[in-house]
């Protein structure tokens, strides 16, 4: 399939006081790949997909969404094509039943009660919450909190999913349900960015990732090729995957990204 | 410095049927670093809760057994001095921050205005808090303008500056960079050199093996095992508690390669890397030989 171009960004620039700019220039094209942005705490990781969402606008700079300005929708309207979770789920749950919460969005983008239900279930079921439906969100922990935030988002059925630290809090069980969901939203051809501090998780998950720095980006590329680049990753403050580690540590020339794959290759220098 | 002895602890919260906390016992010298795994729902942060004094005497709800921090009894002991010997760092920062400083400078002094300390010495404190963790340009912000990696930074420093002798962290790193994590597990493994003993809960497992000194493994409220890194991760049956053993003890695992001398797999990457180097001139030998 071709990658469409789905978000494009033309040297947007961003500051919240004036004396400081946090976005510097940025000229980007997001398109159907799964794609993890990665950088240090103050990159800019955040500020970049809040403007994404239309909750900040521009210093100056353009942002298209399929190809139309985004400047001319407004919040309401960007809703209805992009979803976004937020980092801390508490800033975003406000409903007193699981179910309420999930549907609260549906309903706001205008699907109707049963359309709502529909794809409120089928988002439960992706994170496994239907038998959580019920109750109240905070009387739940807070790694089961944020799966009701992102299945809020995911039955609102936008284009582009946005995902602001999603494995925060997360044991193995849950990394796997969020990896599982990307997986999806990706046959689906709907197109996920996500904000992440964990390696591993990116380097098993994601087709694409771009490194933020002060503001810029940095690197852009494959997941492999990125973690190619020790060095640059390291002044980005950031690091390699575990398992590339590895391999740099012992000298390898191919990059692995995931155990298995550590695992396959050693084991055919094993036999020979 | 303060050991700690678990003994026999079970506590259910109120309203609820089913013990967070069943038949727990274990004893912790001082300035050991224990990390705690286990999945989510096993009685971590509830564990966590209980050291610290607010499983029962804030949750309240039904409680057995008993956990002294040296000679203090914790159900027996009121927070306000509980919270001299033992500081714990939240899960979510966002639940920590007191809500009425307006700095973030003052907000690590909220602890220790409470605690009484001479102002010279609590400037110094902060200071060298802030330093540690990286966080004094933001010492002029109000809190709620932090990242969430920032607060969190803010939330350790605000307890590491009470000088605590044992210290709680409940998931410290979740929201930090690969660095900023890196510098935390550093800042805190010093503070157990230096005798505060540590419990730290994380889902990192490469972390832990490489600073925890033991690892408590819970599940479903009890204690299944407690143990040095190389044996909890060794294990085979870890997928049972939903835990997973770092990458480089999985691809170990998968190519049956152990430590020299000992039956366990390697968990850190230095481990790993000796492993395979050992292989190879093994393989080279048998190839030449």
């Amino acid at each position: 399939m071709d990658d469409k171009k789905c978000l494009s960004m033309n040297d947007l620039h961003f500051s919240y006081t004036p004396n400081e700019e946090i976005l510097k220039g940025m000229t980007l094209e997001i398109d159907e790949r799964s794609t993890a942005i990665i950088g240090q705490n103050g990159a800019g990781k955040t500020t970049f997909v809040k403007l994404l969402k239309g909750l900040l606008r521009p210093t100056s700079g353009t942002i298209q969404f399929e190809g139309k300005d985004l400047s001319e929708f407004t919040v309401a309207q960007i809703a209805r094509h992009i979803g976004m979770v937020f980092q801390n789920p508490n800033d975003q749950i406000f409903k007193n039943k699981v179910i309420d919460e999930i549907m609260f969005g549906p309903l706001k983008i205008g699907m109707s009660e049963q359309e709502a239900m529909d794809s409120a279930n089928e988002a439960m079921e992706m994170l496994g919450l239907t038998e959580l439906k019920d109750e109240n969100p905070y009387d739940l922990g807070l790694s089961t909190r944020k799966l009701v935030a992102i299945a809020s988002i995911l039955a609102m059925k936008t284009q582009v999913i946005i995902l602001d630290e999603p494995t925060i809090a997360q044991d193995y069980a849950g990394k796997e349900k969020i990896k599982e969901v990307i997986r999806r939203l990706r046959q689906q051809n709907r197109t996920v960015i996500t904000i992440i501090h964990d390696m591993d998780f990116v380097a098993d998950t994601f087709e694409r990732a771009i490194v933020f720095a002060n503001g810029k980006v940095i690197l852009d590329g494959t997941t492999r090729e990125v973690f190619a680049q020790k060095e640059v990753l390291e002044q980005a403050y950031l690091e390699q995957p575990n398992v590339t580690k590895l391999c740099y540590g012992l000298g390898y020339d191919k990059v692995f990204l995931t155990t298995d794959e550590f695992i396959q290759e050693a084991q055919k220098q094993i036999e020979r | 410095m303060a050991g700690i002895i678990v003994k026999n602890i079970k506590y259910k919260y109120p309203a609820t049927d089913r013990l967070a906390l069943d038949d727990i016992s274990f004893t912790v010298e001082p300035g050991e670093f224990i990390g705690i795994i286990g999945r989510n729902g096993s009685g971590k942060s509830t564990l966590c809760q209980a050291i610290a004094g607010l499983v029962p005497n804030f949750y309240k709800g039904a409680y057995g057994g008993s956990i002294l921090v040296d000679d203090l009894v914790v159900k027996d002991t009121e927070i306000s001095d509980l919270c001299k010997r033992v500081g714990i760092v939240f899960q979510n920062p966002f639940n920590q921050v007191t809500g009425s400083k307006m700095t973030v400078y003052e907000e690590i002094a909220f602890g220790l205005e409470n605690l009484g300390i001479p102002k010279p010495e609590m400037i110094q404190r902060i200071d060298d808090a802030m330093e540690l963790l990286d966080i004094s340009r933001f010492k002029d912000r109000n809190p709620f303008d932090l990242s969430g990696g920032q607060m969190q930074r803010m939330a350790i420093a605000s307890i590491i500056a009470m000088k605590p002798d044992v210290m709680i962290l409940d998931e410290p790193t979740s929201q930090l960079d690969p660095q900023g994590r890196e510098e935390v597990f550093q800042a805190v493994h010093k503070l157990s050199q230096q005798g505060i003993t540590i419990f730290m809960v994380e889902h990192n497992m490469e972390k832990i093996a490489e600073y925890s000194s033991r690892v408590i493994l819970l599940d479903d409220g009890k204690l299944v095992a407690l143990d040095t890194p190389g044996k909890i991760f060794s294990r085979m049956d870890l997928p049972e508690y939903g835990v997973t053993e770092p990458a480089f003890t999985t691809i170990c695992k998968g190519l049956h390669l152990k430590c020299k001398n000992t039956d366990e797999y390697p968990v850190t990457l230095k481990e790993a890397e000796e492993v395979f180097r050992v292989y190879q001139s093994q393989k080279e030998e048998n190839r030449n030989g």
